[in-house]
């Protein structure tokens, strides 16, 4: 692919509320995992849960859209001038000409699992103020996104489950090439929901700790929930050395299982190859490695065996998932922000609550952080139903 | 860039339309369209095992991807997919809301797996070994065209072949009163970069102002109105026509689809 410039991103995430919090977070190597008291669930898990998204209010005239998840993307949107630059995007090329791509596994569902507890004694029927569309309905988020900055460009959520939002970058890139666009509006937000709490919960999936990517004692998962944003646009000759840009994308399927990773990461090293060819690069071009990590025994056993066959035992990598929690569909979106603060301020950043790096996983797993630069990055997002998606950012200088 | 793709196989669903000749007979009025309940197959692709955890969404999905790829005759394995449905499956999200407003919350295993909205997309994939790219997209009531844009610019942009499967079922009640899709409809199409024998047209693919086209039978109009992935119906008329035109499909509010049809012989 030609390289597409991250013109401005931005995440909120347990960690932090935007670009500042966020890399103070990484460079201390803080968790934001806390014991779960979400809502009005009962269970013995941590989860990274944003503080205020509850009273973060959305525009009147996009009341109907109102729910955790998109008082969460209005929240994001909020941060370092991100909806300045949607704004500046959408005058500079006209409203048709900015695509919105969303990644979300569970959009608003939380609004539908609250009205079942509200149906009508009698009839059974939901409350008259829920909405399915503008809130339970996979494309909400991204309809939200382009009702709020007035885009009448090419729009869809994509739901790979935990791929999500990494693919969405694929989608944009598919769009800038193809010219039916000249910038994209992409990102991933999921938020907290009953569905996924208990859902891994009953696949025993959930650590009753912070999880602990990597770590011999791992032993699930840490559900978080995020919302990130990024704005894509072909790369003129502007670039400054300092910006970011996506190079490669890879993507894959396992056609294993519907919940579990192939157990030797074929589908994973299939995504990882591919984004190296998309970006015409060398496994030795990657400086640092974004793992998908989530801290599940199979699922670190088999990214590991994926990364070392590509990459070998040296390139350094690291799961953010002990500081963030897995933020399901909006990891990787969330996950290219770090990365491309990785690469814009030299950090590799550690895997946090990782004590013990499991011996058997042969990838070079950093339980500390590194300082120097970097040029290029790769973050990896894989989900239920076997899909994959690899990524590739690098320095514009 | 010029979007196009040549349609080499296409699966059809829904309502009185049982596959793709069927469906095309209806829709050049040599036969007379009677609704009826959509008739879902048994996945016969699927283990005996996997069978039993999968509702309607995946027999549907997987019984018009089979069509389509059948008479494309390409392996599975060496397509890719773009999935587009404007709900996944309604009646195990029901299931789960149910289960969780309930004490105590429970919910299985299974149902949580296939709660994903990439679940067709999974079982596909597993049935047929197909390790290549698969996407899978919502748009709610725009999602065939949001499928439509997402398969072609894979097809114009990477030059590889794409399978899309563009598929919708009906919430049960409450939901279904706030959601009211009446039934299961669903259009497959394989996609490829480059004409051959087996091509039955090319089609070119375009944003548009519109206003979108409609159906001049009362009742086919009727289900293009009811199931976002029968807002394919245009495209697919034009298609059974083998003539060439142009339709205006319904995408969002103010962006449609133009797709231009040529026949291939």
């Amino acid at each position: 692919m030609s390289p597409l410039i991250i013109k401005t991103f931005t995440a909120a995430s347990c960690i932090g509320r935007g670009l500042e919090q966020t890399l103070g977070a990484l460079i201390e190597e803080r968790s934001g995992l806390e014991p779960c008291r979400f809502e009005t669930v009962i269970l013995d898990t941590h989860v990274g849960e944003v503080a205020g998204v509850d009273t973060q209010p959305l525009p009147p005239e996009l009341g109907r859209f109102d729910c955790r998840n998109n008082r969460l993307a209005e929240l994001a949107l909020r941060l370092d001038g991100f909806d300045e630059a949607v704004a500046k995007a959408a005058s500079r090329w006209g409203s048709r000409r900015v695509g919105v791509f969303m990644g979300t596994s569970t959009s608003g569902i939380l609004q539908t699992e609250l009205a079942y507890r509200r149906r009508d004694p009698v009839s059974g029927e939901l409350p008259p103020d829920f909405d399915y569309g503008a809130t339970h309905n996979s494309f909400s988020v991204a309809d939200y996104v382009r009702r709020r900055f007035r885009l009448d460009g090419p729009a869809a959520a994509v739901s790979c489950a935990c791929a999500s939002s990494a693919k969405v970058f694929a989608t944009a890139q598919r769009m800038l090439g193809s010219d039916l666009i000249d910038a994209a509006v992409i990102g991933g937000v999921d938020s907290l929901c009953l569905t996924t709490l208990y859902g891994f919960h009953s696949l025993q999936l959930c650590s009753p700790a912070p999880c602990r990517p990597f770590d011999t004692a791992r032993d699930g998962i840490s559900i978080g929930e995020a919302a990130a944003f990024a704005l894509l646009e072909r790369l003129s000759d502007e670039a400054a050395s300092d910006d970011v840009l996506l190079l490669g994308v890879g993507e894959s399927n396992d056609a294993y299982h519907m919940s579990a990773p192939h157990p030797e990461g074929h589908g994973a090293r299939r995504a990882m190859q591919l984004a190296l060819s998309d970006a015409h690069l060398e496994p030795g071009d990657i400086d640092y490695i974004n793992l998908h990590g989530t801290g599940t025994p199979s699922n670190d056993r088999a990214e590991s065996q994926a990364v070392t066959s590509v990459f070998g035992a040296t390139t350094p990598c690291s799961s953010t998932k002990g500081a963030t929690g897995h933020t399901l569909g909006a990891a990787g979106a969330l996950e290219a922000v770090i990365a491309a603060l990785a690469l814009r301020h030299g950090l590799m950043p550690a895997g946090v609550n990782t004590a013990n790096v499991d011996p058997t996983l042969t990838a070079n797993y950093l339980k500390a952080k590194r300082v120097g630069p970097i040029a290029r990055v790769q973050s990896n997002s894989f989900g239920f139903g076997g899909s994959n998606c690899s990524l590739i950012l690098g320095r514009a200088g | 860039m010029i979007l196009e793709a040549f349609i080499q196989g296409v699966g059809v669903l829904g309502p009185g339309l049982s596959g793709w000749p069927d469906a095309a007979a209806v829709l050049t009025g040599t036969r007379h369209y009677a609704p009826e309940p959509t008739v879902l197959p048994t996945p016969s692709l699927l283990q005996s095992t996997e069978r039993r955890r999968t509702g309607r969404v995946v027999r549907l999905s997987l019984a018009i991807a089979s069509e389509a790829v059948a008479q494309a005759g390409i392996a599975s394995q060496h397509l890719r997919s773009v999935f587009s449905s404007s709900g996944g499956d309604g009646h195990n999200c029901h299931e789960i809301c149910q289960s969780l407003a309930a004490d105590p919350r429970e919910i299985s295993p299974t149902r949580f797996s296939n709660s994903v909205h990439n679940a067709s997309a999974g079982y596909w994939s597993i049935a047929t070994g197909a390790t290549l790219a698969s996407t899978v997209l919502c748009a709610f009531d725009a999602s065939f065209c949001a499928g439509l844009l997402e398969a072609v610019t894979q097809v114009s942009v990477d030059r590889e072949p794409v399978l899309l499967v563009a598929y919708d079922t009906e919430y049960p009640d409450p939901l279904h009163a706030k959601r009211p899709v009446p039934d299961a409809f669903g259009i497959a199409m394989v996609l490829t970069p480059g004409c051959d024998e087996r091509s039955s047209a090319r089609v070119e693919v375009a944003l548009d102002d519109g206003p979108a086209d409609t159906l001049h039978d009362s009742r086919l109009e009727a289900l293009r109105r009811a199931i976002p992935a029968a807002r394919s119906l245009p495209l697919m008329r034009q298609l059974a026509l083998r003539e060439q035109g142009r339709v205006i499909l319904e995408y969002l509010d103010v962006c449609h689809l133009a797709v231009g049809v040529a026949p291939c012989r």
